[in-house]
């Protein structure tokens, strides 16, 4: 099986490099319930494709993106909810399989980057707007500098 | 032939090593005789580089087999098109193309700037020598599209059937006339720091290249957005892929950089910022290039894999940004910091413009690195794709598109926002209504969908009020309003028309996103399917075979409301016998601003066939809006102000003087 496994996705993997084959979900896997379906869809994009390059199960036509597939709505049929879903794929796949990835101590600076930068440079910005100010030899009087210290914390 | 290019391309190597040292000895002993040597040799290197690419073109468009890199990326029966754009439809030619294209530039520079100081302009010129000189090298010694196979093959292993495409020929030259082009700023951008000075002419030169090379990145990412479109079959239009966030960083980084360009040149502030963005704006498209060619990132878009390859490319970025970086941090304290601005003022919206570009670009590349980093340090296997980028990218754009309107609006040095609201109000207004009317009255839209369609409105009618107050609109008569519009400096067409475009861009995203609808379904000939009120009609699967393949054509009619048929619509699944590859040739009609996306799959056992159709409401305003950006590029190209040569010429004598508007 393990063999064989690794035979499959070298050839799928080759395959979905060369060519743009894609047609990923097929009719027979679509779900009657169409509420049912959506949620389906909404989840299947948000788990990767294992044997693929950055492609989720939703765009793949890669057999083990096929199964995946069909796992993901028969858990939603057996009435579990989004969460319960995800949890029971990524105890059996590894986090490696979610697109976006959980916040952790290892994903804290992935998910700090935006946030972080955004202070910092805002702050920068404030601090070098404040301290040139004075050298600038303009002369403010007390309301005009209470007024734009206002303005500048807002 | 074959030998001719090579050699030129040797002498070309030759050549840009003068070019990175002579001038730059001359700059800094003062001898002008040296510093006279950089343009000649600029120019050679170019008729060198033109000559060798020539060469390996014609060695495409001939089928010469006896060169290896044709022989594994053609095939005799081609059409012409696809056997001239396989010149760079392969790592080798692409990477000539892109020392083509640098010498190109470094040309320009030798030929126009005749205005520039002579030092600066020594200097320049040395620079784009040193990058010159740093791919010549490595095409040369890892990647040369001159080597000759013995006994020559009689045919071609055929150009990858994704590249066998019209897009080939216009998404890699003007994706890389926009990487390159940011080098110009680059170079420019190192040349002030080892001179440790900044002028007026430094800027008036930057800005427009800022401009050329953002024009054709745009539009590079616009066009290769809809060749994946149509090309991959599946509709997708951007897959936040690491080999799209390559080309999207720099452009991310150069958006900021052509904004920060404005203060600099008409402020002369923000001088040192604007340095460090060009060189990271040309940092990130060399990133981009080692993403792409080193194959670390393996993705559909690699077809380069090769570990020497890859550590050359390492060594030259770190060597670029490694080098310009430590150059920057020794010598920007030199530079004197420009004018002085009040935060609620032109400048002001820039800046804030800038921090939130300068933090998406941030995101893009952590986000793409991430889990390379994660896996190289601890071992642990993460991934990182759209969801992620949605979620953190989104956040960071609504704010800065929310402001976009008001910057135009107010003054340099101190503005006012309470002016600026009053004259948006209108804008205001119909952004709220169309939020509104989205969300009351058309069925399934989320408040994200009115919210997004509210934001578009609001991009495109603030861009248009610019225009309308800029000429006076409710305050003078008619006809002097229309020869004050008539007037306007072309910049400020260009900044409306860029907005506007960004506005329709994101139109074209919230209504795809939103509003589109999909059906998967196995149809037999015959059977007819609906989607969004549009009937098609499965008229069944006809054999039909190409110059250099063959394949299943499914023609589906569109069916009028009178019950005739309205227009065909062919979706095909091809098949390459030399590559042994499929693929799918999507059907697409457009109609109005939208298009209906039909992809073939699979035939069933039972005679009936896969297929796959979406409904992609307003789908061309994604890339109709990038067309809109570039004619503001464009635009602005022309404004009198920028014409390098010209304006100078006239204002000689103050040259060096800072010319505030």
């Amino acid at each position: 099986m393990k063999a064989r496994f690794s035979l499959v996705s070298l050839v799928l993997l080759l395959a979905l490099f060369f060519a743009g084959v894609a047609q990923a979900v097929k009719p027979d896997e679509v779900l009657q319930d169409p509420a049912l379906e959506a949620r389906a869809r909404a989840l299947s994009e948000g788990l990767r494709c294992m044997v693929c390059q950055n492609q989720s199960i939703d765009e793949s036509d890669a057999d083990l993106a096929r199964d995946l597939r069909v796992l993901v709505r028969q858990r939603l049929v057996a009435g579990d909810t989004d969460q319960q879903v995800m949890d029971y794929i990524v105890s059996r796949y590894g986090e490696f399989v979610l697109l976006k990835p959980r916040f952790s101590l290892r994903t804290a600076l992935l998910w700090g980057t935006p946030v972080l930068l955004l202070l910092a440079g805002g702050l920068f910005i404030v601090l070098n707007a404040r301290s040139r100010r004075p050298a600038s030899g303009s002369t403010l009087s007390a309301e005009e500098q209470a007024a734009l210290d206002k303005m500048l914390s807002e | 032939m074959v030998e001719t290019g090579h050699f030129a391309l040797v002498l070309a190597f030759a050549l840009s090593l003068v070019q990175m040292l002579v001038p730059l000895v001359g700059a800094r002993t003062g001898n002008q005789r040296l510093m006279a040597v950089g343009g000649p040799v600029t120019v050679t290197g170019f008729a060198l580089t033109a000559l060798s690419f020539a060469a390996l073109a014609s060695a495409y468009a001939g089928s010469d087999f006896s060169v290896a890199s044709v022989w594994e990326n053609s095939h005799s029966l081609q059409p012409m098109i696809y056997k001239i754009t396989g010149t760079w439809g392969n790592h080798e030619g692409s990477m000539l193309l892109w020392v083509l294209i640098l010498t190109f530039f470094g040309a320009l520079v030798a030929v126009f700037g005749n205005n520039l100081p002579s030092t600066l302009k020594a200097n320049v010129l040395a620079v784009q020598g040193m990058i010159g000189a740093a791919f010549f090298l490595f095409i040369l010694a890892t990647s040369n599209p001159f080597v000759r196979l013995n006994p020559a093959p009689i045919e071609g292993r055929d150009l990858n059937p994704i590249l066998q495409d019209l897009g080939l020929a216009i998404h890699p030259p003007m994706l890389y006339l926009g990487y390159v082009g940011f080098s110009i700023c680059f170079s420019f951008s190192v040349a002030a720091l080892i001179e440790g000075r900044i002028d007026a002419s430094w800027a008036r030169w930057v800005r427009p290249w800022t401009l050329v090379a953002w024009m054709f990145l745009t539009g590079g990412i616009a066009m290769g957005s809809y060749w994946a479109y149509y090309e991959l079959g599946w509709g997708g239009f951007w897959f936040w892929d690491p080999v799209e966030n390559a080309s999207f960083m720099p452009w991310l980084a150069g958006t900021a950089l052509l904004h920060s360009a404005i203060v600099m040149e008409k402020r002369s502030a923000l001088k040192i910022w604007t340095l460090l963005l060009a060189i990271l704006t040309f940092s990130l498209s060399l990133l981009g290039t080692f993403l792409v060619r080193s194959g670390v990132l393996t993705s559909v878009h690699a077809f380069a894999t090769d570990p020497a390859r890859g550590v050359f490319i390492l060594c030259i970025l770190t060597l670029f940004i490694g080098g310009s970086l430590a150059l920057f941090a020794l010598r920007a304290s030199r530079l004197t910091a420009g004018g002085l601005f009040h935060p609620i003022s032109r400048e002001g919206a820039l800046v804030l413009n800038n921090l939130f570009l300068t933090t998406a670009t941030a995101t893009v590349l952590v986000g793409t690195l991430y889990p390379l980093a994660l896996e190289a340090l601890t071992g642990g296997k993460i991934s990182v794709g759209a969801p992620f980028f949605d979620l953190t990218f989104g956040p960071l754009m609504l704010p800065l598109l929310a402001i976009v309107p008001f910057g135009p609006l107010l003054a340099w040095k101190r503005g006012d926002v309470i002016a600026a609201s009053q004259r948006l109000m209108a804008a205001f207004a119909v952004a709220i209504a169309a939020m509104l009317v989205t969300g009351l009255f058309i069925d399934g839209a989320s408040v994200f969908a009115a919210l997004g369609v509210g934001l578009a409105v609001w991009l495109v009618v603030g861009a248009l009020t610019d225009l309308a107050v800029k000429s006076g609109f409710g305050s003078v008569a008619p006809a002097i309003m229309l020869r004050r519009f008539a007037g306007l400096p072309r910049s400020v067409f260009g900044t409306a028309l860029a907005h506007l475009g960004l506005g329709l861009t994101l139109l074209g995203i919230v209504g795809t996103l939103c509003f589109g609808t999909e059906k998967i379904l196995s149809m037999h000939p015959g059977e007819t399917v609906d989607l969004s009120g549009h009937t098609l009609r499965f008229e069944g699967l006809s054999p039909r075979k190409g110059p250099n393949f063959t394949e299943d054509r499914g023609r589906f009619l569109l069916m009028g409301a009178d019950g005739n048929a309205d227009g065909a619509i062919t979706s095909a699944k091809r098949f390459y016998p030399v590559r042994q590859t499929v693929t799918t040739e999507s059907g697409i009609r457009t109609i109005g601003l939208s298009q209906l996306y039909l992809s073939l799959g699979d035939e069933n056992n039972d005679g009936s066939v896969v297929v796959r159709l979406w409904w992609k409401p307003l789908v061309t305003l994604i890339w109709g809006g990038g067309l809109v950006m570039m004619a503001g590029a464009a635009m602005s190209l022309l404004d009198r102000r920028l014409r390098v040569g010209a304006p100078a010429k006239r204002r000689k004598p103050a040259a060096a003087l800072a010319t505030p508007t």
